[in-house]
């Protein structure tokens, strides 16, 4: 049984795109947090810090979640991938980023990285959603800037490019 | 908005996690998807000292089915029971719930059992649990019990589990009759209902009828008639027994209103409902 | 080739977005030591602050200060307004807290975690006042006053008559009234407000990461709240900012606030704003109550209006204030031909969140009243809305058109776009839905709405709120200076500077595409910087980005000096090849000739000429290093003495036309079709116009359908979350056709308007007119949930 006191600080051990990663930190910590200010992964972004606006999800083990609901001690030994993690090396854009720029599917961007995230996991489990399926996943993710038309735009090209390979 | 300190602990055997709430009662808090629990962390509205996090009992990630009911443990995700292969056959009303349980990424980790625990007046979870008169396990060092679902939801966020014991599960029960129908008004898609009403059909020519949004907890009544003013009439009685009540939402009139107009379509839809 | 101005290209902004790459404010190193910030706010809406004890927090580990308003009240000054009034404000409380949420004190801790823990260690004790939250209470003479020196909480009241009022309701054949309400919201970003501040205790300077969005007239006010000049105020903006859409402006008291703690300290401090606490206490538009009037012919013809507006500030009036009651004043007559106008503005506070600058700034507020009048005229005297409407407009043939309160209309079309509208926007199917649907029983109505949008404030627009007589001593306000600089490296790489903050908007795209089009390069060869430093920038009071003033200003000041730079380079691009200057081109990335294209030299090493080799400069040419434009157009007069103001550069019409239904079962206003003209002249991005329109529409659903800030009576705050202050997701945003009209401005050289606001106006007042005509009733608040819905129907009898 793993059990860490309120002022302990431990060093909490995850894969991060791939990679073994660890830092030292309090039970308390949200992995939002952990990822942004211990890690240094600032592409996923903090919006709400009560579960609703999306802009935090990252995957758990390949799962998308809200990673301000979740603390980082819950992830020791998981996976965490973030939208660092989606463009090749060379920072060439996969097929759904180049969907969101071909459709203009951002504006500020600061929403964009936990919808990515959120369609990383789906269209793996979906690869052939209706419009439906995409606009109840993408309800999960609030976008002040865009009137989300474009996004959804994008999301049904990616999810055809992705589909056709 | 960061979480005050807390001890965490995460056991592995269920013996473990009842051992310590046997120890801090009321001072432990349950964690398993966390997704009504750590917003309430983050807002400091929750002060517990020791957080249990059930998430990695193998014992409780468990869907078993047992020919008349199926019981889901405490660390089964809502997506996880929403992508059970036998879900729509066995349990109709909760695969017809269940995608209204919040986002596709809270579902992710949310829980069905969380959600039962949480006890919000018009959540579908235990709103289903209600009309389907499913059970809660409760386990502690003294013992286990299993409660109605009518007994275990006391009113809005007031439930009668005691602080030493943890919900290991929930019961669905399995019904002959698969003709089922649930609708709810909200105010976007995935917020907590304003008026959830879900029906069953009980043999020939009657409704169980489920309500939430209009008490401090799911309400569920058995009408003698499908359709008609002697519906109608059953519906409306039943609104002006339970009054409403008002929020930023909703006014109570308009929430009994709702229900009116609401439940007689989704008899309708029940009895429509191809087996 | 063809011009890149024009053209949809993707943004250069977003790879670096897409990728987790963006450099926000709180993504930025911050310097070593840096301690966090966290605010202590008040709970109650009104009350004496008695006491408070801060031993217990002071006595935690890793806790530096906990900081008060008596503490800054020795080191700083009352923020600067326009209006001269006994009302002051600091940034934290000082002696008193006029609403849920205001700041109280400052604790600084080694980690937010910490400095959230101290401050539940720090003990405040209150003495509650009565508190007044609703606009008209404020003004009874037994309301509870906020501010006692200033004697009233209707700080200010200006009555304006332009033509004769009076004469026109005398022989008008009917008069039509209507009072309406527009309530608190916010566009709130998706991210929060963060400052990062440190302070030079040798200069006694402060240097300032913030993500503010301007006016920079601002900084001034920031200065002088901090006692120092300007110079020692480095305001830097980050490269990137999570949305902002007016509502960062009000970041500034942060700013000072955070400045004012890394001095206290000895330490950099940084905070970040947490989402409860900017639904509770950033920014919201301010609500106002319109008692509109109408004198009118009996074919409907509008012979003069009166309005009075009534708009609540809440507990402190901070600058840019009441800029929402001014911004539209030259434009008061919206998209209609009247001459006479009586306008009388009033100013109240109340115990509730400051309000200030949010997208459509006042243009909502002033379009909910036009709009439902103009379909009560037509209620009242049996018309049709839509013959009410054309039967108002200005004519084309007027353009340019000079509105009775002195707006400069510089061109348009209207009832071209209205005639489109209902033509390719097919108002026979909306009648016929609408139709179809009343002969079941349904509630169906259409709404329509027209809506000039102002881009580009005067900055004197503000200065209408003054008498003529207090102007002139005051000296002229008016102008709006936009400012671009274009720089050319030792390899002969070109890069721009503007004067704007990055929003979202895709500035760095379209100027890129402004200056590759005068260099004959490609957007890509263009390095767009955009992140603000005010001590090495250009800049002046307008910048910033908001008012839409990047299209008739910054853009154009983009042309201008990237022109201007494309003249120095043919000159010296004619003396390397030997050739006239009227016979260079910049094209394809070369200088070359143009009547032999083969004798050519690649961009870079012309243009690097200037760092290297100043001799093989034309005679008396200064090197063609920098170029920087101020582009000041002359229009943006100071008011006139009888109260005229053109109170922005140009001016586009939108017209929305919709059809709503009232869901039978669930009083939920179901969008059933919507219509949108736009004429913002030329059209710089057609993709990013179309994403800014989008936007804008879905913030004008926002406000006609879900989000207000609640306040109970007493004054608590009801909207602190995100599942009480509803934020349309995908599936609440209706689909919208969008149509388009181009009439270039004649008054900015690209010929393009601000287009971003536009729907922010007219879609509320769209739906509401909708609403009205489905239930058939006179008074739609917006915006309209099912809950305001639900007793609309009880009331009428259903």
């Amino acid at each position: 049984m793993r059990r860490i006191a309120k002022d302990e600080r431990t060093r909490i051990r995850l894969t991060l795109n791939g990679r073994a990663r660890s830092a030292e930190t309090e039970p308390r910590t949200l992995l939002s947090d952990f990822l942004r200010y211990s890690l240094g992964a600032t592409g996923t972004h903090v919006g709400c810090e009560h579960g609703v606006c999306g802009c935090c999800t990252v995957l758990l083990d390949g799962t998308a979640v809200r990673s301000c609901l979740t603390l980082a001690v819950q992830a020791e030994g998981r996976d965490v991938r973030t939208v660092e993690s989606l463009a090749a090396p060379d920072g060439a854009l996969n097929a759904l980023q180049q969907a969101f720029q071909n459709h203009h599917a951002l504006q500020c961007g600061f929403c964009t990285p936990g919808i990515l995230m959120s369609f990383t996991d789906y269209l793996k489990r979906n690869p052939k959603p209706s419009e439906a399926d995409i606009r109840d996943v993408l309800s999960g993710h609030l976008c002040r800037c865009t009137g989300y038309a474009g996004i959804v735009s994008a999301l049904l090209e990616a999810a055809n490019r992705i589909e056709s390979r | 908005m960061k979480p005050r300190p807390f001890d965490y602990v995460r056991p592995e055997m269920v013996d473990e996690a009842i051992a310590v709430l046997a120890e801090y009662g009321d001072e432990a808090r349950v964690l398993a998807g966390g997704q009504s629990l750590l917003a309430m962390l983050n807002l400091r509205l929750a002060d517990p000292t020791v957080l249990v996090d059930i998430s990695r009992i193998a014992a409780l990630d468990e869907i078993v089915d047992h020919g008349d009911t199926i019981e889901v443990g405490a660390a089964v995700t809502q997506s996880r029971l929403l992508a059970w292969p036998r879900l729509a056959e066995k349990l109709p009303l909760v695969a017809a719930v269940l995608p209204f349980v919040g986002h596709f990424q809270t579902r992710n980790k949310g829980t069905i059992c969380g959600s039962v625990a949480h006890a919000d007046p018009s959540s579908e979870i235990p709103l289903a649990l209600a009309i389907l008169d499913g059970k809660v396990v409760l386990r502690s060092q003294r013992g286990t019990r299993m409660l109605a679902a009518g007994a275990f939801q006391q009113d809005m966020l007031t439930t009668a589990r005691a602080n030493d014991e943890l919900i290991t599960a929930v019961h669905f029960p399995v019904l002959s009759d698969r003709r089922v129908a649930f609708r709810e008004v909200a105010r976007r898609h995935g917020d907590f209902a304003i008026v959830a009403v879900a029906a069953l059909m009980e043999g020939k020519g009657a409704v169980r009828l489920g309500v939430g949004g209009l008490s401090g907890r799911p309400e569920v009544r058995s009408i003698a008639s499908t359709n008609g003013s002697a519906t109608r009439d059953a519906v409306q009685q039943m609104a002006a027994e339970l009054e409403g009540y008002d929020d930023l939402h909703a006014s109570a009139a308009m929430r009994r209103d709702l229900l009116c107009r609401l439940a007689p379509v989704v008899i309708d839809e029940a009895f429509r409902c191809a087996a | 080739m063809p011009p890149l101005v024009g053209t949809p290209i993707r943004r250069k902004e977003d790879p670096a977005l897409l990728s987790g790459r963006g450099r926000y404010a709180d993504d930025l190193p911050t310097p070593a030591g840096t301690l966090h910030g966290h605010v202590i706010r008040s709970p109650h809406p009104h009350a004496d602050i008695v006491r408070i004890d801060a031993r217990d927090a002071l006595a935690k580990d890793g806790v530096w200060a906990v900081i008060t308003g008596q503490d800054l009240r020795k080191i700083s000054d009352p923020f600067l307004v326009a209006l001269k009034t006994p009302v002051h404000q600091w940034s934290l409380a000082v002696d008193r807290v006029r609403y849920v949420g205001e700041p109280v004190a400052l604790v600084v801790a080694e980690s937010r975690y910490l400095a959230e823990d101290a401050a539940e260690l720090v003990r405040i004790e209150y003495r509650p006042l009565d508190a007044v939250i609703d606009a008209q209470a404020a003004r009874v003479p037994t309301a509870p006053i906020l501010h006692p020196e200033a004697k009233t909480n209707e700080i200010s009241v200006r009555r304006f008559s332009y033509g004769d009022t009076k004469s026109a309701f005398a022989r008008a054949d009917a008069r039509v009234a209507l009072r309406t309400t527009f309530p608190r919201l916010s566009f709130t970003p998706m991210e929060c407000y963060v400052v990062v501040a440190q302070y030079n205790s040798a200069e006694g300077s402060y240097d300032v990461l913030a993500n503010f969005q301007g006016p920079f007239s601002t900084h001034p006010v920031m200065a002088r709240a901090l006692r120092v000049g300007g110079p020692k105020l480095r305001l830097r903006i980050p490269p990137d900012s999570g949305g902002s859409f007016g509502i960062k402006l009000s970041v500034f008291p942060y700013v000072v606030l955070i400045a004012l703690a890394a001095r206290i300290t000895g330490r950099p401090v940084k905070w970040v704003e947490d989402r409860a606490e900017h639904l509770l206490a950033a920014s919201s538009g301010p609500n106002r109550i319109t008692e509109i009037e109408a004198a009118v012919t009996r074919d409907g013809r509008i012979l003069a209006l009166r309005l009075d507006q009534l708009e609540d500030y809440g507990a402190f009036l901070r600058a840019p204030m009441p800029g929402p009651l001014y911004r539209m004043h030259g434009a008061i007559t919206g998209a209609y031909d009247i001459a006479n106008v009586d306008v009388i503005n009033r100013v109240v506070l109340t115990n509730k969140m400051p309000a200030s600058l949010i997208r459509g700034f006042g243009g909502p507020q002033l379009y909910m009243a036009l709009e439902r009048l103009v379909q009560r005229i037509a209620i009242e005297l049996d018309l049709d809305h839509l013959d009410v409407i054309r039967r108002n407009l200005v004519p084309a043939q007027k353009m340019p058109y000079r509105a009775a309160a002195g707006a400069l209309y510089d061109s348009g079309d209207y009832p071209r776009a209205v005639a489109t509208t209902t033509d390719s926007g097919r108002l026979d199917d909306l009648k016929r839905r609408r139709d179809a649907a009343r002969a079941n029983g349904r509630k169906y109505g259409i709404g329509f709405a027209a809506v000039v949008e102002p881009a580009m404030s005067n900055m004197g627009y503000l200065s209408t709120l003054l008498t003529a007589e207090a102007r002139d001593r005051a000296g002229p306000k008016n102008g709006a200076v936009s400012m671009v600089t274009v720089n050319i490296d030792p390899l002969g790489a070109v890069s721009v500077t503007a004067d704007v903050t990055v929003q979202g908007q895709g500035h760095e795209t379209v100027l890129a595409q402004i200056v590759a089009d005068q260099l004959g390069l490609r957007p890509e060869d263009i390095n767009v910087v955009l992140e603000m430093d005010t001590a090495k920038d250009q800049w002046s009071i307008a910048a910033g980005t908001y008012s839409c003033r990047f299209t008739p200003g910054t853009a154009v000041a983009a042309h201008l000096a990237a022109s201007r730079m494309a003249e120095k380079l043919k000159g010296i691009g004619a003396k390397q090849l030997n050739i006239l200057p009227e016979d260079v081109e910049l094209a394809q990335g070369k200088i070359r000739s143009r009547s032999n294209p083969d004798n050519a030299a690649p961009f870079g090493r012309i243009a690097g000429t200037s760092h290297w080799s100043p001799v093989m400069l034309p005679e008396g040419m200064a090197p063609a290093l920098s170029e920087t434009a101020l582009w000041t157009p002359p229009e943006l007069e100071p008011p006139t003495r009888d109260d005229r103001i053109n109170t922005s550069l140009t001016y586009g019409f939108v017209f929305d036309m919709c059809g709503v239904e009232i869901d039978p079962l669930t009083y939920q206003v179901r969008v059933d079709r919507y219509v949108s003209m736009h004429d913002a002249g030329r059209i710089l991005n057609p993709m990013i116009a179309d994403g800014q329109m989008r936007g804008a529409f879905a913030q004008g659903i926002a406000a006609a359908l879900y989000e207000e800030f609640s306040y109970s009576d007493e004054g608590a705050f009801l909207s602190g979350t995100f599942a009480d202050y509803l934020i349309p997701t995908v599936n609440e945003i209706p689909p919208v056709e969008m149509l388009h009209q181009e009439t270039p401005s004649p008054l900015t050289p690209l010929g393009a308007k601000g287009l971003a606001e536009g729907n922010c106006m007219s879609v509320p007042a769209c739906i509401a007119n909708a609403i009205a005509d489905a239930l058939g009733v006179a008074d739609v608040r917006i915006p309209a949930t099912p809950r305001r819905i639900h007793a609309l129907m009880e009331g009428s009898g259903r």
